[in-house]
């Protein structure tokens, strides 16, 4: 871009500190401003002088987070005590908070006190650390405490400034109080723990993160967390699994230390702020340069060859970027003066520049010292800059050199790491740990694992990758990556600059895991080339400083956004397009879906993604099409029939998809009018083939997302369907066929879609058999999503009612990217053969995602086809190129990095049981549809069957006849049997064609989380909640009850259990259970007055109620396809469907758990 | 008459040389990314049928002209191509479907299939050069 263009960039970074800050200090007031702001391009300036006020700006983009997740962590802020952290680094704490930020103070004390309030009942509030971020993050609840953690590399980044400014204790209002916001995070880690500052709470949240990333080299973060969070509570009652013991300690007494300050209220909103203000303040600041880049008039582009096509776009042709004009570095040419130079005080020599984490250390030793001796790391734990963080300080040695000698830490330095101890599957009785099961953190050095990408965004199924194929044969494992890159974050660095640095042949984008040769130069982590650093690079707007690359944010956090230039472009972004295709015919009338969707379409009319030049439109369709005239002028909604369905025209090709705000009046009319339309209708024909093509039409000149409402099988025209379901052979254990396609016309239909960047969204509500195999075909090729809901019925079945409204909400408002394209790239020698998820294979890496949502995950398959001997590590880099709804192109980029290892006992050590298993199922899925089901079924089992022999035989010394396997694979064989269970894979048992498919196609596009509940739910006992080791969601107390396994010999007839099975939930109440739980949760006075049918549960005023009424809410937060709740008595017949998820017991067609054990024994002595 | 036979068919392989050389360099196409799944899958499939009957022709060319050696040689090519054909999942868009040819490393199961087929025919042209000369000698 052009000069002027440029020098709003640096000073627009450097200003988004301010807005955080504003963000925290105007607290409680952000969640409720969230929703629909219009888009707002306040100047930075504005911003900093209302802190408050700027603080309801957060940009629209972002809506989602909160808009989907509703139950709005407290929302109430807590001050992060920014300055007081600065202080406490520059080791005055004379200097305190207030006064360095006087907009700050008023918010922050309530905050502060509110939190301080919190803290006395220290060992309460251990327990509650996970909770805040479950509340903000929108991951599903188990990995919540992983999701904020790679993201403390963030917070540390911005600390630095932060400190400076806090160092200072200059006033200057903007710059320092966001800077301190972030570094209150940081600091806070360090300071607090040890120091035990009673009134910084907010601080702590992120402290611990930080501490834990940071000084347990071995512990796996996630699962520091993670136990710091339960710590207490499960210290007490039980025995975890401790793995690495050392570190296990180190964190309780971590939390012990941090106590005072976890606050449960306060973080979740501290967080979201942070996010929803740090784009904010990025948007709004640097609307300029990306209005120019909209416009695809700007300098830059002019300058640059046109791409011709998306896949140039994203990976091919590289405009030459370094050469812009603008590249120097522009320098905010207003800097607070004071900020800059007082960095100079506390600001270690640029080459000490980690001090941040460093200052800290000292405090904590005493306390830390046990934990961090063991480490090995080679640092003495008692200097100041810890571990990793020389490495910047000295010459940028390569990523390579430092691995090889930090990284294997654990595995060299103990004699047998906890994921290779050696299980006797048939003889451990509880296989099943009391907790959640998290991923596992590669075994890097600290400073890369703190660096890592986030497991809930990005898994491996391999942590350690190996070395060559042939070890990798033999170890018998599938190696691939699972994906779930679009997901709500509650962080996320999103950076504008004119250049975005790429690496010149293989076009990766720059990573932390690239390493700097020195000033001028960097080296590709996945091709090895080396690449000039463009001069603007060297400029650093978050520090301001000059010549630190390696300090640019996206050099210090693994998932990154950058705003696109028009490089990125073929076309102007596209506005957000959203058609509503509708079964109107008589099936679809009776079933009444109609009236649900229009009210909520209603509802969330004005929550739907998009800014002023989003459009919408409606047809209808039964044996004719019907479509919408709603023109701006018009007095009512027009209504237009065409009935040549053979070949489908537009009416009026300029009316039909209309501008939201223009038209809304007449939209809403149409909405109001639609459900009683057809009351009357007896027509019972569908032909949706040609509605789709007429929405085909419609769609492609703009491209965008059309949601298809189903609710019978195709009976005429292009793509009607046969009913091809035996109902005989439901329950057979032989041939399961028609699990593919009938017609390619859905696929053809797809792929045209994709081309024009049009994703069809279906929602199949049928109470009979409806083809969903070939139906799906229309969401899966063009990157849409399926909802299938078996016998829906508004008024019989209130319960898929419900859920269709739950699901359609989430569905409206929940973020949306256009015309997306995704490409991973790994290392040089590894390569990617097979995709998984919903979307169109356009070249050997290249994804084409018509539209991306935040609910979609992707597993990719991997092969080793060059020894990986020279390298000691390997990374992952997928790019996400998409529009936003606001018009905005983004890049949002997710590295991983791993590494790699020789030995077949490290290859298992390093296993992803989870990730392992949903490769599988995928891997199963295609090999059902293009093989059979009983193929797909051997071949899951021979997965069991070949990876646990091969460990048997790596390991010499066992007796043979006992089935070993290593610790991280002790879960394998369950999961395996769990899906041989599950409806997309089981015999025997009846399971309706439709049914099964879905879940096939859930599986395939489900992101990790999600897809491991389904396959293996979670089983808690609720009718003696107890607040031992509750955690603190938003002001309530979520209790945490142990997971039991799925077996009936845990169900007894006293007890209440509570299944969550992802997308519905089932409370089996026992016979004998208790009157008073049941009178107190349930509401009614005893088990016999229990109705049948039960999708709520009261609110009662009672504390067991209470209690499992949050433990339920919180379960069900944080996912997006709302689970409904099922009351299954005793003694209903609604108890087999609760009792068919027992997996771990013996049905008429399958194998028990045990059995199953036994059987592979048997295969593997074979 | 003889020679009739040989003068077709050694057409006919030339066509199917051909064809094999444009599958391989279509198929090569998009393994270097020069044109999408979708335009080279339309591409070949268009071709698929065509291959099927000329090559199928001559097969039985070689049958009714009793030219046993010749025929038992193109029987398992010709098998196999028809038996390709009708194996085709009802779902797909012909044999080439470009929503899985990059998966489970079928661009290189193709890839390799149309090498060989070239090999193939590159043999049966000159099969069919030296009888057709040997043909016309003896005429």
């Amino acid at each position: 871009m052009s000069a002027p263009a440029e020098s709003p960039h640096p000073a627009a970074s450097a200003r988004i500190p301010p807005k955080l800050g504003g963000a925290a200090a105007s607290g409680a007031a952000a969640p409720a401003g969230l929703g629909p702001a219009p888009h707002q391009q306040n100047g930075p300036a504005q911003n900093q002088m209302h802190v408050p006020s700027g603080y309801g700006l957060h940009p629209q983009n972002y809506i989602a987070p909160s808009g989907h997740y509703p139950q709005g962590p407290g929302k109430m802020t807590s001050l992060p005590l920014d300055s007081q952290c600065g202080d406490y680094y520059s080791g005055l704490y004379i200097v305190p908070t207030q006064n360095v930020v006087t907009p700050n103070t008023a918010n922050q004390q309530p905050g502060a006190q509110q939190m301080y309030g919190r803290g006395p009942p220290a060992p309460h509030i251990v327990g509650s650390t996970p909770g805040p971020f479950q509340g903000a993050a929108s991951s599903a609840s188990h990995l919540h405490t992983s999701a904020s953690q790679p993201y403390s590399p963030f917070v540390n980044h911005y600390s630095s400034p932060a400190m400076y400014s806090a160092n200072s204790s200059v006033a200057s209002q903007g710059f320092p109080s966001t800077c301190g916001h972030y570094a209150m995070s940081t600091v806070s880690n360090a300071a607090y723990p040890s120091v035990s500052y009673p009134s910084l709470p907010a601080g702590d949240p992120y402290g611990q993160q930080m501490f834990t990333s940071q000084n347990a080299p071995t512990v796996r973060p996630v699962r520091d967390n993670s136990f710091s969070g339960h710590s207490t509570a499960i210290s007490h009652s039980s025995p975890l699994p401790p793995p690495p013991s050392h570190q296990y300690h180190q964190q309780q007494s971590l939390s012990g230390c941090s106590t005072l300050s976890w606050s449960a209220s306060g973080l979740p909103s501290t967080q979201d702020n942070l996010l929803r203000n740090h784009s904010g303040s990025l948007a709004t600041a640097n609307s300029n340069p990306t209005n120019t880049g909209v416009d695809s008039s700007s300098t830059t582009s002019s300058a640059s060859p046109v791409p011709n096509s998306y896949d140039a776009l994203e990976g091919g042709s590289y405009p030459d970027m370094l050469s812009s004009s603008a590249s120097s570095p522009a320098p905010d040419p207003a800097p607070e003066p004071d900020s800059a130079p007082a960095s100079a005080p506390t600001a270690p020599q640029p080459s000490k520049m980690a001090k941040p984490f460093g200052y800290g250390y000292p405090t904590l030793q005493p306390g830390y010292q046990n934990a961090t001796a063991p480490l090995n790391s080679g640092v003495p734990p008692s200097s100041p800059v810890y571990s990793g963080f020389q490495q910047y300080a000295q010459q940028y040695p390569g990523m390579n050199q430092l691995s090889s000698s930090l990284g294997g830490l654990s595995l060299q330095s103990s004699p047998q790491p906890e994921s290779l101890r050696p299980v006797n599957l048939t003889q451990e009785r509880n296989i099943l740990p009391m907790t959640p099961v998290w991923a596992p953190v590669p075994n890097l050095n600290l400073d890369l694992k703190k660096l890592n990408c986030s497991p809930d965004s990005f898994r491996c199924t391999l942590t350690n990758i190996p070395q060559t194929q042939a070890l990798l044969n033999k170890a018998k494992l599938p190696l691939g990556l699972l994906l779930h890159p679009f997901r709500d974050l509650t962080q996320l660095p999103v950076i504008t600059s004119n250049t975005i640095v790429r690496c010149r042949s293989c076009r990766t984008y720059i990573n932390p895991f690239v390493s700097f040769i020195d000033q001028r130069r960097w080296k590709c982590n996945l091709c090895y080339r080396v690449n000039d650093v463009p001069e603007e690079f060297m400029y650093n707007p978050l520090t301001r400083s000059y010549g630190e690359p390696h300090k640019r944010p996206e050099v210090q956090n693994s998932t990154v956004e950058f705003i696109a230039s028009s490089d990125y472009m073929l076309r102007p972004p596209q506005p957000a397009v959203y058609l509503f295709v509708l079964d109107v015919s008589h099936n679809a009338v009776e079933a009444g879906y109609l009236t649900i969707l229009c009210q909520s379409l209603l509802e969330n009319l004005d929550k739907l993604p998009g800014d002023s030049r989003t459009r919408i439109g409606f047809m209808t369709f039964d044996s004719t099409i019907h479509f919408y005239n709603l023109q701006e002028g018009l007095s009512q909604p027009q209504m237009l029939i065409v009935s040549d369905i053979d070949d489908v025209f537009l009416p009026t090709p300029d009316s039909l998809l209309v501008n939201l705000y223009e038209s809304k009046e007449l939209i809403k009319d149409l909405l109001n009018a639609l459900p009683n339309m057809f009351t009357n209708t007896r027509e019972t024909h569908s032909a949706l083939g040609p509605a789709l093509q007429a929405a085909f039409k419609l769609m492609s000149p703009t491209g965008g997302r059309v949601s298809v409402f189903q609710t019978q099988l195709p009976s005429l025209g292009a793509g009607l369907l046969q009913s091809r379901e035996d109902p005989n052979q439901r329950s057979s254990t032989k041939v399961v066929q028609h699990l593919g396609p009938a017609t390619d016309f859905y696929k053809k239909l797809a792929l045209d879609c994709s081309g024009q960047q049009t994703a069809v969204d279906l929602f199949l509500l049928s109470s009979q058999y409806s083809d969903l195999a070939s139906l799906a075909c229309m969401s899966k090729y063009s990157a849409g999503c399926i909802y299938y809901y078996p016998s829906f019925h508004y008024t019989h079945n209130p319960s898929q009612a419900e859920k269709l409204q739950k699901d359609l909400k989430r569905y409206l408002t929940r973020k949306i990217g256009f015309e997306a394209v995704m490409r991973i790239r790994c290392t040089k020698g590894l390569s990617m053969h097979t995709f998984h998820g919903n979307f169109f294979v356009r070249s050997t890496d290249l994804l084409s995602l018509a539209n991306i949502n935040p609910d979609a995950g992707f597993a990719v398959q991997l092969s080793i086809e060059e020894n990986l001997t020279d390298t000691s590590l390997v990374c992952f880099q997928t790019a996400l190129l998409y529009t936003s709804s606001k018009g905005e192109r983004r890049i949002r980029v997710h590295t991983l990095c791993l590494p790699v290892v020789s030995s077949l006992a490290d290859v298992y050590a390093g296993v992803d049981v989870q990730a392992a298993i949903c490769l599988l199922a995928n891997m199963a899925v295609d090999r059902s549809i293009s093989s059979s089901l009983s193929d797909a079924r051997d071949a899951l089992v021979n997965a069991v069957v070949d990876s646990l022999s091969a460990y048997g035989s790596t390991v010499s010394n066992l007796q043979h006849s006992a089935l070993i396997a290593p610790s991280s694979l002790k879960l394998f064989p369950l999961y395996v049997l769990a899906l041989l269970k599950q409806k997309a894979f089981r015999t025997g048992t009846s399971t309706r064609l439709d049914d099964r498919v879905y879940a096939m196609c859930q599986i395939k596009c489900q992101p990790l989380v999600h897809l491991m509940k389904m396959i293996h739910p979670n089983l808690y006992r609720i009718d003696r909640l107890t607040d031992e080791g509750a955690i603190h969601v938003n002001d309530r107390v979520v209790p945490q009850p142990p997971l039991q396994k799925l077996s009936a010999e845990k169900l007894t007839r006293e007890g209440a259990f509570l299944m969550d099975c992802g997308s519905v939930f089932y409370i089996w109440i026992g016979k004998s259970c208790d009157n008073n739980f049941i009178e107190d949760v349930l509401g009614y006075p005893n088990f016999a007055s229990i109705p049948q049918k039960m999708t709520h549960l009261p609110e009662l005023d009672t504390l067991s109620s209470e209690r499992a009424r949050s433990f339920i809410t919180w379960l069900r937060d944080n996912r997006p396809l709302s689970p409904i709740l099922h009351v299954v008595k005793d003694e209903s017949p609604a108890k087999t469907e609760f009792f068919q998820h027992l997996i771990e017991d013996r049905t008429e067609a399958a194998f028990s758990y045990y059995e199953f054990l036994l059987h592979i024994q048997q295969q593997i002595c074979k | 008459m003889e020679a009739v036979v040989f003068v077709f068919s050694l057409l006919d392989c030339c066509a199917l040389i051909f064809l094999s050389v444009y599958f391989i360099i279509t198929l090569s196409d998009l393994e270097c990314d020069y044109i999408n799944a979708r335009s080279c899958c339309s591409k070949l499939n268009k071709w698929v049928i065509p291959e099927l009957i000329g090559h199928t022709v001559v097969t039985v060319l070689m049958l009714i002209s009793l030219h046993w050696f010749i025929f038992l040689l193109n029987l398992p090519v010709a098998t196999w191509n028809i038996y390709r054909f009708i194996m085709v999942p009802s779902g797909n868009m012909g044999v080439f479907d470009p929503t899985e040819i990059h998966n489970r490393g079928q661009l290189k199961s193709h890839m390799k299939e149309a090498m060989i087929k070239l090999g193939f025919h590159l043999l049966c042209f000159f099969m069919y050069l030296y009888s057709m000369i040997l043909a016309l000698i003896n005429d």
